[in-house]
């Protein structure tokens, strides 16, 4: 099973990272290709997907962080 | 008339068999969970059992398609569950969980409100069984019992909603129902109760992840769908759905994203997939409604598969927290890949079962130009692989390395998990197999090369999200406040501050009060002493009072109306 160690490593992790951005560049590239043809304007927009799903994730994050300040207890708050 | 292919039927007389000594309790049970599968296939159309009720007559076995596919997904999912659940050494969970199965698949064959009740009702109870079956876990007898009044109190408005109805309509055949008849409405929010929708939604996260490793997977495929089911049979396109649908998405992410514990994380996405379905039932088309049912349809197999593979872990492990474990991947690939595909079916990732039928949904609200719903639903669906897609595999299988190196799980629990890990995967490549369920003949195709690269660029970039702003994600050993701490200590700290303005006026009354103060503190919050059996021939009867009382309370209203 050692085998399995290099996934950890910072060199594979340095090329995961490489091959993310690659893929990520390849679904914007597609749309010139394909043309996005949704129920609504803004979904033709050039990279709308993409942006609004960094974006609202942004968010969300941001939204839970700040919940979270209020709402997190300890783990024996009802004990 | 007695129809003996009622699936149910088959599940309760292998709970039977259990009983009898010379035969293995666990082949018994599976050979009967595999019966009434292949039965489920084979449900007549054209049967019924009839009973008569008072003046009413019910009707314990209704099929079409919609309770068919139902009933299909029940079924499969016990048989597969059951296969994982060998290795479980009570077999007080396996009886359980089958009596909790075959009341739900009794109120989903039933076409009468009546039988409907009494099949819930009976749910709560196989289900509560479940839970406090994990004698190992000394919280599951407390989160039980919260669990329990949650939902004796949902079926208690249940209760009253249908008597009403009854009583009004003369009728209590269960399809769209008259919502002129404001009891109808009391019939909704028994429903909603048990589909987790807010402010009762804590229940799921409360007591799910306290049953055992086997009894989760259990527990998360029948109450919030059979809620599902009733609200497609009798309200669907009631625009508040859509409302309590998107709270629920919403809800479920941002719970999912402050939590620790790792079968927790799940069960807040239970609430955030079921609230995919109420929008689905709320936009009330055909599409939206085929789109609800095979999505409970699908999402009870993937969150199976999820929760098949943390319960893979913690049994290894005997560790139930992120913050815990990390590295896994090293020496349980096997439990990895099949928690990877789940994550990928949860978030819709093409190819996976979650993207054929999601999608319906999210189209129905487009189709009908709800641009708000839809733009809310996009978002959702980037916080699905946040949430769950990527923040359940990456915290449990990767982040860091914990130092643990369990074994991969025995050989049951990984078949079980390859084959609902297929099921995902075939249901994605092959989605007619699943259309064809379906009952409204609406011809729809997932692939189409803007819906792929659409969805590819929204869940890729919210991958790109999650890794940029990890740090913000870090794990911390706490909990979140939710709205089950009203009752869980509010209702104290308010009965202690009644009881300080009371006690100088009337000491008998402030005694009352201090008395049911104890109660709430023994019964409700704090699990009984299990060694010494303190308190345990009480807490039936103190919750049976507590039931009683919101009964009375909830009929005074009802008259007052």
């Amino acid at each position: 099973m050692k085998n399995l160690d290099w996934l950890s490593e910072k060199n594979t992790i340095k090329k995961l990272w490489i091959g993310f951005i690659f893929v990520l560049t390849i679904t914007l590239v597609f749309q010139f290709f394909f043309p996005l043809d949704g129920h609504f304007k803004i979904e033709k927009y050039f990279g709308f997907a993409a942006f609004y799903g960094f974006f609202s994730c942004f968010i969300m994050i941001i939204v839970a962080k700040a919940l979270g300040v209020l709402l997190k207890v300890k783990e024996n708050y009802y004990d | 008339m007695i129809n003996f292919t009622h699936p149910s039927l088959f599940l309760l007389l292998g709970i039977i068999f259990t009983f009898i000594p010379y035969f293995n309790k666990k082949v018994v049970l599976l050979s009967f969970a595999l019966i009434s599968f292949l039965l489920s296939l084979f449900l007549n159309y054209e049967a019924s059992i009839d009973l008569n009720f008072l003046s009413f007559q019910l009707q314990l076995y209704r099929v079409d398609f919609i309770s068919k596919t139902f009933v299909i997904i029940f079924t499969l999912i016990t048989l597969i569950a059951s296969i994982y659940a060998i290795n479980q050494k009570s077999i007080l969970e396996l009886r359980s969980a089958y009596l909790y199965v075959s009341a739900a698949i009794g109120a989903v064959l039933s076409g009468d409100l009546i039988s409907l009740f009494v099949f819930w009702e009976l749910m709560a109870i196989g289900s509560t069984l479940v839970i406090l079956s994990n004698s190992s876990n000394k919280l599951s007898e407390s989160s039980g019992l919260r669990y329990l009044l949650i939902h004796l109190l949902g079926g208690v408005i249940l209760m009253v909603g249908i008597i009403g109805y009854a009583s009004i309509e003369k009728n209590i055949l269960f399809s769209l129902l008259n919502l002129d008849n404001h009891f109808s409405w009391l019939i909704l929010a028994g429903f909603l109760i048990n589909a987790g929708a807010p402010p009762f939604a804590a229940w799921v996260a409360d007591a799910y992840p306290e049953a055992s490793f086997s009894g989760t997977v259990f527990l998360s495929a029948f109450t919030t769908k059979t809620s599902v089911y009733a609200l497609i049979r009798g309200f669907a396109g009631l625009e508040i759905l859509i409302y309590f649908g998107l709270v629920m998405i919403f809800y479920g992410i941002i719970y999912a994203l402050l939590e620790n514990d790792i079968r927790r994380i799940l069960a807040y996405s239970i609430v955030n997939q079921v609230g995919f379905m109420l929008v689905g039932i709320g936009i009330g088309t055909q599409l939206s409604i085929n789109g609800a049912i095979t999505h409970a349809f699908a999402h009870i197999i993937y969150k199976a598969l999820l929760l098949m593979s943390a319960g893979s872990v913690i049994y290894m492990t005997q560790k139930r927290r992120c913050t815990d474990v990390g590295g896994l991947y090293r020496t349980m690939p096997i439990t990895t890949i099949c928690g990877i595909i789940g994550a990928l079916a949860i978030s819709s990732f093409p190819l996976t079962s979650g993207f054929t039928t999601k999608s319906m949904i999210v189209s129905g609200a487009a189709y009908e130009h709800l641009f708000y719903v839809w733009i809310l639903l996009i978002a959702a669906s980037a916080g699905v692989f946040l949430h769950a897609g990527i923040k359940f595999p990456w915290f449990v299988f990767f982040q860091k390395d914990s130092g643990l190196r369990p074994k991969e799980p025995p050989k049951n629990m990984l078949l079980a998990m390859v084959l609902l890990s297929f099921l995902c995967v075939l249901f994605g490549i092959f989605p007619n197999l699943l259309y064809q369920l379906l009952p409204f003949d609406k011809l729809y195709i997932p692939y189409t090369s803007d819906h792929v690269i659409f969805q590819l660029q929204l869940l890729l970039f919210a991958g790109l999200a999650f890794f940029v702003m990890l740090p913000w994600l870090k794990r911390t050993l706490t909990i979140t406040l939710d709205f089950d701490w009203f009752y869980r200590l509010g209702l104290i700290k308010l009965l202690d501050a009644v009881k300080k303005v009371i006690y100088s006026y009337d000491i008998f009354l402030s005694k009352l009060l201090s008395s049911f103060k104890t109660f709430l503190q023994n019964k409700v919050n704090v699990s009984f002493n299990t060694e010494t059996g303190v308190g345990k021939n009480h807490w039936m009867t103190g919750n049976m009072v507590f039931a009683l009382s919101i009964i009375l309370l909830i009929y005074l209203l009802v008259l007052l109306f």
